[in-house]
């Protein structure tokens, strides 16, 4: 049986959660332990944090953010950026954080890839990607990957990239396309399936949900395993539950929302 | 009131703080530890476990947990080995087969089908065996609960399984022998299905002892 994952994601900037258009202009969407439970609540399947300005302000994600999520927050989570080195990593591994995503520094020395993976399994090093649509030469995909938050071309083709990354160990990727995030068009179906058939791990697709009516496609068009959104959660225009029910529609299968319906579960008292 | 002294044994791997906190949540006074004596004094113990098989055992091994891990199954202690922690209880793995595991249940862990995406990543739906709501305490209320799963291999389908998922056919997702527990998926991980299976183990904790 396959189960879509739904995966809110929260960007993560200076201890607040944003959310951003192509990269800029960001806007302040909420408390980062706040929303996490929230989403707890709602039946997200997985949440995934990004500290968007880590990787061009050389700045380490926090280590209390973990800890703090890992109170309250009973679902697996992942945090990214800023992440140079395994040490990095073991920390926030420690702290509660079930995986953590690498994206430029992985670029940047691919073998951060190895050294997660052969400390702590591949199951907790997911590889995100920032890809763009291209035409320059020598990038045969037509997919380029981008690094500092989105700024920077690197000549590299996402999907030899990607096909890299899983032979050093990433346990899951992350597609997330530039052209697409913040737009509201829906996630890049085409990029998300060239990836997905370039390698068996899970993929997260991401960039560019609109509306609950995005996700599907995700899956059944793009071949990924599971869908992340951040805007249509934080700002109220949809539930978890909605994203669920819109999924189970399209005739995909998803852990129910109602699954979160008993709260007096946990009780030992 | 404070609940049972429960042991989460520290070897330095991965995140045990979810393991420890989801337990307290539920009303345990469990402990992250690689002490002996504190070990000793627990109600109930956890062996957990994430990444590589072999990189579990070498972990155990240097900690000089593995002993204290066989001893503690053996006695009649509600004994609970999570995800990889699972695993280890065998005699070994296709994923290291050069290297013994804790050898408590017989048999050798497997790979899940190759047809498959690996790792099954993704929560999934336990089908529990007939009888086994009410013949074991673990899984009391947990028919068909949901749970997150995380792994590439698979413990054998023997007799001492209690509930199933499916991927790519029935798929071990926990056992009992004794007072042996075993979970393929991460209960800590697994929201109010996991915490009431948590919450489960701790009463197991407080109820006099299985005869093993």
């Amino acid at each position: 049986m396959k189960v879509v994952r739904v995966i809110p994601c929260l960007d993560v900037d200076k201890g607040r959660v944003v959310k951003g258009v192509n990269f800029a202009g960001l806007v302040d969407a909420g408390d980062p332990v706040a929303l996490a439970a929230k989403y707890d609540q709602q039946g997200a399947d997985e949440l995934i944090f990004l500290d968007i300005t880590a990787s061009h302000e050389e700045r380490d994600t926090t280590v209390e953010m973990a800890r703090a999520v890992a109170e309250q927050v009973f679902i697996p989570f992942t945090i990214g950026g800023g992440i140079r080195t395994a040490g990095d990593a073991r920390r926030l591994l420690r702290a509660g954080a079930d995986k953590v995503s690498v994206n430029s520094a992985a670029v940047a020395r691919p073998e951060l890839i190895s050294e997660i993976a052969e400390e702590f399994g591949s199951q907790c090093c997911v590889v995100a990607i920032d890809a763009k649509r291209t035409n320059t030469p020598g990038i045969n995909s037509g997919y380029e990957i981008f690094v500092k938050g989105g700024r920077e071309a690197t000549g590299v083709d996402a999907i030899r990239w990607v096909e890299r990354a899983v032979a050093l160990g990433a346990g899951e990727i992350m597609v997330n396309s530039i052209d697409r995030d913040g737009t509201r068009e829906g996630y890049d179906i085409e990029m998300t399936r060239a990836v997905a058939d370039a390698v068996r791990v899970p993929i997260i697709a991401s960039g560019g949900v609109g509306g609950v009516a995005d996700l599907a496609a995700g899956v059944i068009d793009g071949g990924a395993t599971a869908v992340l959104a951040a805007g249509i959660f934080h700002f109220g225009e949809a539930t978890v539950a909605d994203a669920k029910k819109a999924l189970a529609s399209a005739g995909l299968t998803v852990r129910p929302a109602e699954a979160w319906a008993a709260t007096d579960m946990g009780e030992a008292r | 009131m404070t609940g049972p002294l429960i042991a989460v044994l520290d070897y330095g791997i991965g995140n045990l703080h979810s393991a420890k906190q989801s337990l307290c949540h539920v009303g345990a006074d469990a402990r992250l530890t690689a002490d002996p004596g504190l070990i000793g004094d627990a109600a109930a113990v956890v062996l957990p476990g994430v990444g590589a098989f072999g990189a579990c055992m070498t972990a155990l091994h240097k900690s000089g947990l593995a002993d204290i891990a066989v001893a503690a199954a053996a006695d009649s202690r509600p004994f609970i080995g999570i995800c990889v922690g699972m695993q280890l209880l065998f005699e070994g793995s296709e994923e290291a087969p050069r290297v013994p595991g804790l050898g408590v249940l017989p048999g050798v862990v497997k790979w899940l089908p190759e047809a498959e995406i690996r790792p099954q990543m993704q929560w999934n739906q336990l089908k529990l065996v007939p009888g086994a709501s009410s013949t074991d305490p673990l899984l009391t209320g947990l028919e068909g609960a949901w749970m997150y799963f995380v792994h590439s291999l698979v413990a054998p389908l023997t007799s001492s399984v209690t509930s199933v998922c499916d991927y790519g056919g029935p798929q071990p997702a926990t056992l009992r022998e004794g007072s042996v527990w075993a979970t393929q998926f991460h209960p800590e991980k697994s929201a109010a299905h996991g915490l009431k299976l948590l919450g489960n183990l701790t009463k197991l904790a407080m109820a006099p002892r299985i005869a093993s």
